[in-house]
């Protein structure tokens, strides 16, 4: 008896167990079920809510690597073992076993914290409801670890975890149901309950926290916290646009490399798992706020030593390729559940998450990125604008009513003649 | 990139002098196992059976006993909310069984055919001199009125009410169904009759709808407006047309009547007798041959799906295509309705890795590994697995790709998920029948039951409403 039928037997025989939800669950990543139609079609499309899962978190595959690579190089180059990257995106120094270890170690743990985690509250409440697992975790399991700063302490990963299955997405009713994007529930909430820690200098990259106070210390900022701090001019000597858009720069594991982001959104759209109307639309915006904050620089309306100087002084397209404004476009913006559903929609969602994406990140005085408040805040928006985008049909159809041809029932004249006569 | 034209779309007045209709959004389920356009004489069945699911809302009071006698055309059994409405026997014979459910509901009726055939014989209507209250009359006497269905609400056409139009579809693209152009050639004089009849029932226009590229008898045909469509499954579903040509507005009426049963009502008006013979296309991968049988109405499957050859024991045998048929069995008897019989490989055997491996074998309209969109000409061999899980609706955008009228699909499904009235109302829902949700519900990556929905959001619209 080959695997397949041991499992069906198995699989026939504790369909009314308890904890049988958590078995299917293994079991359908193992086999496709053998389930077929009975009303409706009799035939089914190819495509399962765990084939989109799986495709969106291929296109993360390659962010996560890139991310082990530049968590090692961060480190070494912070402490000025090895010397910055020349040579383009495959240049030396970066793609080093050195780099990759180092990484592979501190972000595999994160992998796993947020999995593990994350899949444990989901069985629970599988098995307290009695319905199927559903596949939404997938996704979210794999974009966690790519949105926190590689130094998190895990148990900050777990509480949050926790807190963004259960407040962000169960009691809604589970996947499909939530009004939040559960990850960047969790991201928010690392941000408010750990202020200190998240929004400081040292987390993002590894051992700068460690090492902090002592002679050696070594300096962890992100672009865009350099860039807070007023450093306009300095910046090109630290990074130039090609680091920038390759990603050899501190910040989030998974949200550095603009090349890699652009190349899984290209996945995506092609796929037509992700909407490249959100996406381009959220570009069109960013750009627009840039362009604005740009404006206002150049017309001269904020002095020189305004602390929203130099980050609105940065130039405007160069806003996608520093922070998380990429990343968050590309895998959080366009999260089916939360976003806009109507196509139109989706170009108002989209455009107001760039806009707001770079607004916040410039005024935002404790901690320089706005793309998670800015996607959090038009999630709640999201059903909104829907409303608004689908009253637009219902009016049209009310228009037509107006020309309605409607005739009236023949026996209704028949039953009234009826009730004279009685 | 902005799609300015697709935005726009939507708020574009439909001309209704427009003949040519090209639809954009859809897709085509290339299936293997097309019947072969010829036709042979199916096998006389001993036993015809009408099955009472195919008259949805109705129900039925009997006018005859277990054990009696009929005449083909003669009426076995009335609409108890309309009693002028007549359902007929499709052969004379003897009631053998009348087949009853749960709360003796009544699930079908067997005839056991007798040798000659003997026919009621109706005198024929003076189609010239004749008003829509004695056409109307006739035809629920006779037991054609049965074909004549509506919209709102996907059900028999309510013959109190007056059509603000009347639509046949003519063109064919539902996956193996039967080729229309092919059916109705040679009928053209029934054709004829059956259109001026119905011509006469509504004030507004008789919209026929053929295919582009076709060579409908349909097109011939005085007192009819003709539209040539083309384009991708839906285009062919008389829904989608009208949604394209004339759309439903609340209040309105629309009647419907598929073009096989024109037939019928036509040799009805002109000979003055209901002859429930049609013809039907036998077709999909488990038949060896398959192509058309001329058959009637209520016959039993096997008597023309062994002459064409089954390949394999294990099978989903499908009365109507496989996008919106019923289940059935060789001892099943042909719908009241259907003109397609479709048998395809039962899929209920697991698939290892099936979520994440490259399909090659199975349609999709996404590319995430799926590679149906290299061949969008290559034909499948589809099976009954459901290719994943019943989920929450999770992935948006999609059902529009497919979706072709002004309507947002998503969205009407849920306003019927949660019983809105007013929502399912102001969002379509007198637009629209199940068969226009196949297609979504086909694609549907969380295999939402999407006909059934429908079904039941114009049930609780009709009950509510009125």
């Amino acid at each position: 008896m080959g695997l397949k039928e041991k499992l069906h037997t198995f699989r026939v025989k504790n369909q009314d167990k308890k904890w049988f939800p958590v078995f299917s669950g293994f079991h359908t990543f193992l086999f496709t079920p053998n389930e077929i139609t009975h009303h409706g079609t009799h035939v089914k499309g190819a495509d399962d809510l765990k084939r989109t899962m799986n495709t969106v978190v291929m296109s993360l595959i390659p962010c996560l690597i890139f991310g082990m690579f530049n968590t090692g190089y961060q480190h070494y180059l912070a402490l000025g073992e090895i010397d910055a990257v020349t040579g383009g995106f495959f240049g030396s120094g970066f793609w080093t076993w050195d780099n990759f270890i180092l990484g592979f170690w501190k972000i595999l743990p994160l992998v796993l914290v947020s999995y593990i985690v994350g899949l444990a509250v989901e069985f629970v409440f599988c098995v307290i409801k009695g319905h199927e697992i559903e596949e939404g975790y997938l996704v979210t399991g794999m974009l966690v670890p790519l949105i926190v700063p590689v130094d998190l302490p895990l148990w900050m990963l777990a509480v949050a975890v926790v807190f963004g299955v259960v407040i962000g997405k169960e009691v809604f009713g589970g996947t499909g149901m939530n009004i939040l994007n559960p990850a960047l529930t969790i991201r928010a909430f690392l941000f408010f309950a750990y202020p200190t820690w998240m929004s400081g200098d040292k987390v993002w990259v590894h051992g700068a926290v460690d090492s902090a106070g002592a002679a050696d210390a070594i300096s962890g900022e992100t672009v865009l916290g350099f860039l807070a701090q007023g450093n306009t001019t300095d910046l090109a000597q630290k990074y130039d646009l090609a680091d920038m858009f390759f990603g050899f720069i501190p910040g989030s594991v998974g949200e550095t490399s603009t090349l890699l982001i652009l190349l899984g959104g290209l996945f995506l759209v092609f796929s037509k798992i992700a909407s490249w109307r959100i996406m381009l639309s959220a570009v069109i915006g960013s750009l627009t706020m840039g362009l604005i904050f740009n404006g206002i620089v150049a017309a001269e309306w904020i002095p020189e030593y305004s602390k929203f100087y130099s980050l609105m002084s940065f130039e405007y397209w160069q806003h996608l390729l520093v922070g998380g404004l990429a990343f968050g476009i590309v895998f959080m913006a366009t999260d089916p559940v939360t976003g806009s559903q109507t196509n139109r929609g989706k170009w108002i969602y989209g455009f107001l998450i760039g806009f707001m994406s770079v607004m916040i990140r410039v005024f935002n005085p404790g901690y320089p990125e706005g793309v998670f408040l800015a996607i959090l805040l038009m999630n709640v928006f999201a059903p909104t604008i829907d409303h608004y985008v689908v009253r637009g049909n219902i009016k049209r159809r009310m228009k037509r009513l107006k020309n309605a041809t409607i005739y009236p029932k023949v026996s209704g004249e028949v039953e009234a003649l009826k009730t004279e006569t009685v | 990139m902005l799609n300015l034209p697709a935005i726009f779309h939507n708020t574009k007045v439909y001309n209704n002098m427009s003949k040519d209709i090209r639809i954009k959004k859809g897709l085509d389920i290339n299936l293997v196992g097309a019947a072969e356009q010829t036709t042979s004489k199916a096998v006389l069945s001993n036993v015809y059976a009408l099955n009472l699911d195919d008259f949805h809302g109705i129900t039925p009071k009997m006018h005859i006993k277990q054990g009696a006698e009929v005449k083909a055309g003669e009426p076995l059994f009335y609409n108890k909310n309309k009693e002028e409405m007549q359902f007929v026997s499709p052969v004379s014979g003897e009631l053998v069984e009348i087949v009853r459910g749960a709360r003796r509901r009544i699930l079908s009726l067997k005839i056991l055919a007798d040798k000659t055939q003997e026919f009621v014989q109706h005198k024929p209507l003076d189609l010239a001199g004749a008003d829509a209250e004695a056409i109307k009359a006739f035809l629920l006497q006779s037991g054609a009125w049965p074909f004549v269905k509506q919209r709102p609400y996907d059900i028999i056409a309510d013959p109190d009410a007056t059509p603000k139009a009347i639509f046949v579809s003519g063109y064919t693209t539902a996956p193996l169904a039967a080729e229309a152009d092919y059916i109705l050639s040679g009928k053209e004089e029934q054709l004829q009759a059956a259109i001026t009849t119905l011509g006469k029932l509504t004030p507004g226009k008789v919209h026929v709808s053929v295919g582009k590229s076709g060579n409908s008898p349909l097109t011939q045909l005085d007192g009819v407006t003709v539209h040539k469509i083309s384009g991708p499954h839906p285009a062919g579903l008389v829904g989608t047309q009208i949604n394209k040509i004339d759309p439903i507005n609340k209040g309105e009426v629309i009647w419907t009547v598929s073009p096989q049963d024109l037939i019928i009502i036509g040799e009805l008006m002109l000979t003055g007798k209901f002859n429930a013979e049609r013809t039907v296309a036998l077709a999909g991968s488990i038949i060896k041959a398959p192509k058309y049988y001329s058959t009637k109405i209520g016959a039993e499957i096997s008597t023309f799906l062994y002459a064409s050859g089954v390949n394999q024991d294990k099978y989903r045998l499908i009365n109507g295509d496989v996008l919106t048929g019923s289940k059935t069995h060789p001892e099943g008897h042909l719908g009241f309705y259907n003109n397609t019989v479709t048998a395809i490989p039962e899929g209920d055997d697991y698939e290892l890795f099936g979520w994440n491996k490259p399909v090659f074998n199975k349609v999709s309209t996404t590319r995430a590994l799926t590679f149906s969109w290299l061949q969008p000409k290559k034909k499948y061999d589809l099976n009954t697995n459901t290719n994943g899980e019943h989920r929450a609706f999770v992935v948006t955008g999609q059902y529009e790709e497919v979706f072709p009228m002004d309507i947002y699909p998503l969205q009407l499904l849920k306003a019927c998920m949660v019983k809105d009235l007013d929502e399912m109302e102001q969002l379509g829902l007198y637009e629209v029948a199940p068969e226009d949700f196949a297609l979504t519900e086909f694609i549907c990556i969380s295999k939402q039951p999407h006909q059934q929905i429908i079904r039941e959001g114009l049930d609780l619209l009709h009950q509510e409403i009125g």
